[in-house]
């Protein structure tokens, strides 16, 4: 059986380490959040390099799980459904590497006030994404719980929402001008972005999960 | 003129190919989880294999075509088989090889008069449901098994991936064995007594007879129909029915090995009665209607939705057509071969109520007032006994069994010189010996023959047929063809020369 299963195991660790580098990517980009709101800036950049390479990683693994996927004719059943799960999981990091590249370049003036809403919006997306990557692992083990799992990302996307929401509103509601307004209100949806990504691929587990019952 | 009859036998292989190799690789090939060319690869080997190392010898019963009496009848009833075979693989229709040598056997007796055995026909009848059904019930049962194994054992999509495509070789693989080993005789097996080779060894290692010979070159000829038209009935199999997901195509071909091992095998029903075990009755079986059967089956289990009915009439209008197609066809071909090129196609078989047949009948308790006026008119077939036997009054088809089995002329004489060809591989040194006690003894009726044996020694006695005795009395009654084979004068209507 070790042997049989042997090209299969290089291949599953390899969507493994895929996943611990989305899930990686995701705790990554609160943190730094969490320092640029605090005006920690190197550590903000030193965070957003590692945020990089683990982007870049995550794009080969992907492109050499896709290809050993069409080159061995492997899963030929669900081999569409797990390509597509892997490439919307990548847009997911993709988010996050551009979210924080865009701060690092543009630097916009946050009010202190704003810090814990931000905070928050960032937290929400980053728990959208380690329930997906949960999501995700169970797809493949063929376990019931996926669905949990998506329930989750769905509630996390939801309470996002309502944070960006609620921080639009006071942006706007403030004495900022409206260049400022606007800026901040681009990066409410930046950081929001992530957590409507997580949702996208988990609308896509949760009918692959379907599909995938014999 | 043997390697001319020969060809419709390779035809016949090459049509088996083409269509139930479909049965083994089908589901495999259509998921897309075995490449069509690794499935004909391992499937036209391990055909071959089958067919060379377990293809049922001379000794067995040489398959359905055996009741056929002339090489130029078995030439046309395979070639009638193999052209119902041949359209219904075009059309992407799984059909069964050997339904359509019995309808091929149909339109030979019509032809020659010969009676039709009911048994077959009902046989043929009985499978298009039983099999089907049977299939279907063990399908549904492991597919339930199978969805509650994988949500409790967790195993990851690329492992049962790795597993499943594992699987489905490995049985693809046995099942090509058995479809080489037990269709090799549908076949050939006809041919092997005419068949000119001699038997050899291959690297001074392997030794070949010359029937394996034979069923190596059939073996090709199924092998070269699975590469070269297999393909569309293994699409039908796989998707044209309803789509399958690998496991359930893996079901598939378990459901249907399973069916065909536990209701079509011998080995199996004779260990069971060896060991006390109550056994399973055997019950015909055909693996295309397995295939088919099976997966309906899961169709079934997962709500009957998506399934393709009108599919589902087609490949039940070809099964009822392939056997009919077979019978006209073999009819219209055997009154060509016979009228136009002046080949043989039949032994003639005359019936008599000779003084020693209505003597056997009343032995047997056949009341034979009625048919008495008929002593000693000589019928040149069945067709015409059957007429006189009618006009003397309503007979049971009991009682009609046995007057035809009584009355029917088959000369033998136990001619020396063939005593010293008796295969020691097929009959036991007791038989022999009891064979050799009626040197220049000779017979007009089977049963004479018969009767005469196992006086001669317990060996030739037929056992009470009970269930435990079944399968010996089964091997007994090939034993006996094969001595019949041996023993029979080409002409009855010469007097048989020794004394009595």
């Amino acid at each position: 059986m070790p042997h049989l299963f042997g090209k299969t195991k290089l291949l599953e660790s390899k969507i493994d380490a895929f996943l611990d580098h989305t899930s990686e990517v995701a705790l990554l980009f609160r943190e730094a959040i969490k320092d640029y709101l605090d005006g920690r800036r190197a550590e903000f950049e030193e965070r957003r390099k590692n945020v990089t390479d683990l982007e870049k990683r995550a794009d080969e693994l992907r492109l050499e799980v896709e290809r050993q996927l069409y080159v061995e004719t492997l899963i030929p059943d669900s081999r569409g459904d797990v390509l597509g799960i892997l490439e919307h999981t990548d847009e997911v990091v993709n988010t996050a590497k551009t979210t924080l590249m865009l701060l690092s370049v543009q630097r916009p003036e946050i009010p202190p006030e704003l810090n814990s809403d931000y905070l928050e919006l960032a937290d929400y997306g980053c728990r959208a994404v380690q329930e997906l990557v949960m999501g995700i692992r169970s797809f493949f083990r063929g376990s019931q719980v996926v669905t949990d799992y998506v329930h989750k990302v769905k509630f996390w996307e939801k309470e996002a929402d309502k944070v960006g929401e609620r921080l639009k509103r006071k942006i706007f509601d403030s004495d900022m001008d409206l260049a400022n307004k606007l800026h901040l209100g681009d990066f409410v949806v930046h950081v929001d972005t992530l957590a409507d990504d997580a949702e996208d691929v988990s609308e896509r587990i949760s009918i692959s999960a379907i599909k995938r019952s014999i | 003129m043997i390697l001319l009859f020969l060809s419709s036998g390779l035809f016949l292989g090459w049509s088996l190919g083409a269509n139930d190799a479909a049965n083994v690789f089908g589901t495999a090939v259509a998921t897309r989880m075995v490449r069509f060319r690794t499935a004909a690869i391992v499937c036209g080997m391990f055909v071959v294999l089958g067919a060379v190392v377990s293809g049922t010898g001379a000794s067995d019963t040489l398959g359905e075509l055996g009741a056929v009496n002339a090489i130029g009848g078995s030439f046309m009833v395979a070639l009638a088989a193999a052209l119902a075979v041949m359209w219904m693989t075009k059309a992407g229709l799984p059909v069964s090889v050997s339904q359509a040598i019995i309808g091929g056997i149909l339109g030979w007796n019509v032809f020659t008069g010969s009676r039709t055995d009911m048994t077959s026909l009902a046989r043929i009848v009985s499978t298009w449901v039983v099999c089907p059904a049977l299939s279907a019930a063990f399908a549904a049962g492991f597919y339930v098994l199978a969805r509650l194994w994988i949500s409790r054992a967790r195993i990851h999509l690329l492992e049962l991936d790795a597993l499943t495509r594992a699987l489905l070789v490995v049985a693809g693989g046995f099942g090509a064995y058995s479809l080489g080993a037990n269709n090799i005789a549908n076949v050939m097996g006809v041919f092997v007594p005419a068949f000119p080779a001699r038997s050899f060894h291959v690297f001074g290692m392997i030794h070949l007879t010359h029937a394996q010979i034979l069923f190596f070159v059939g073996g090709l000829a199924i092998a070269t129909g699975v590469v070269s038209y297999s393909r569309r009935v293994m699409m039908t199999i796989g998707k044209g029915l309803f789509k399958l997901s690998p496991v359930t195509a893996l079901i598939v071909v378990v459901a249907e090995s399973l069916v065909l091992f536990v209701f079509a095998s011998e080995r199996l029903e004779s260990f069971l009665i060896a060991h006390g075990l109550p056994s399973v009755p055997l019950v015909p079986v055909s693996s295309s209607q397995a295939v088919i059967g099976a997966v309906i089956g899961i169709a079934l289990v997962k709500g009957g939705r998506n399934m393709r009915f009108g599919m589902l009439r087609r490949i039940a209008g070809g099964w009822v057509a392939t056997p009919a197609i077979a019978a006209v066809v073999a009819f219209l071909g055997l009154f060509f071969l016979q009228n136009v090129f002046g080949v043989s196609v039949a032994r003639p078989v005359p019936f008599e109520l000779t003084p020693a047949a209505l003597e056997h009948l009343e032995r047997e308790g056949v009341p034979v007032d009625g048919i008495r006026r008929l002593e000693g008119i000589r019928f040149e077939n069945a067709h015409e006994f059957k007429v006189a036997l009618d006009a003397c009054g309503e007979l049971s088809p009991d009682v009609l069994d046995c007057v035809f089995e009584s009355a029917e002329i088959d000369c033998f004489e136990v001619d020396p010189a063939r005593i010293e060809g008796l295969d020691p591989a097929i009959l036991t040194e007791a038989q022999i010996e009891a064979i050799r006690a009626l040197e220049w003894h000779s017979y007009q009726h089977k049963w004479e023959f018969c009767e005469a044996l196992a006086r001669a020694s317990k060996a030739w006695a037929f056992l009470p047929e009970t269930r435990a005795n079944h399968l010996a009395n089964k091997r007994l009654a090939t034993r006996l063809h094969y001595v019949y084979d041996t023993f029979r004068l080409s002409d009855c209507r010469e007097e048989p020369g020794g004394r009595r």
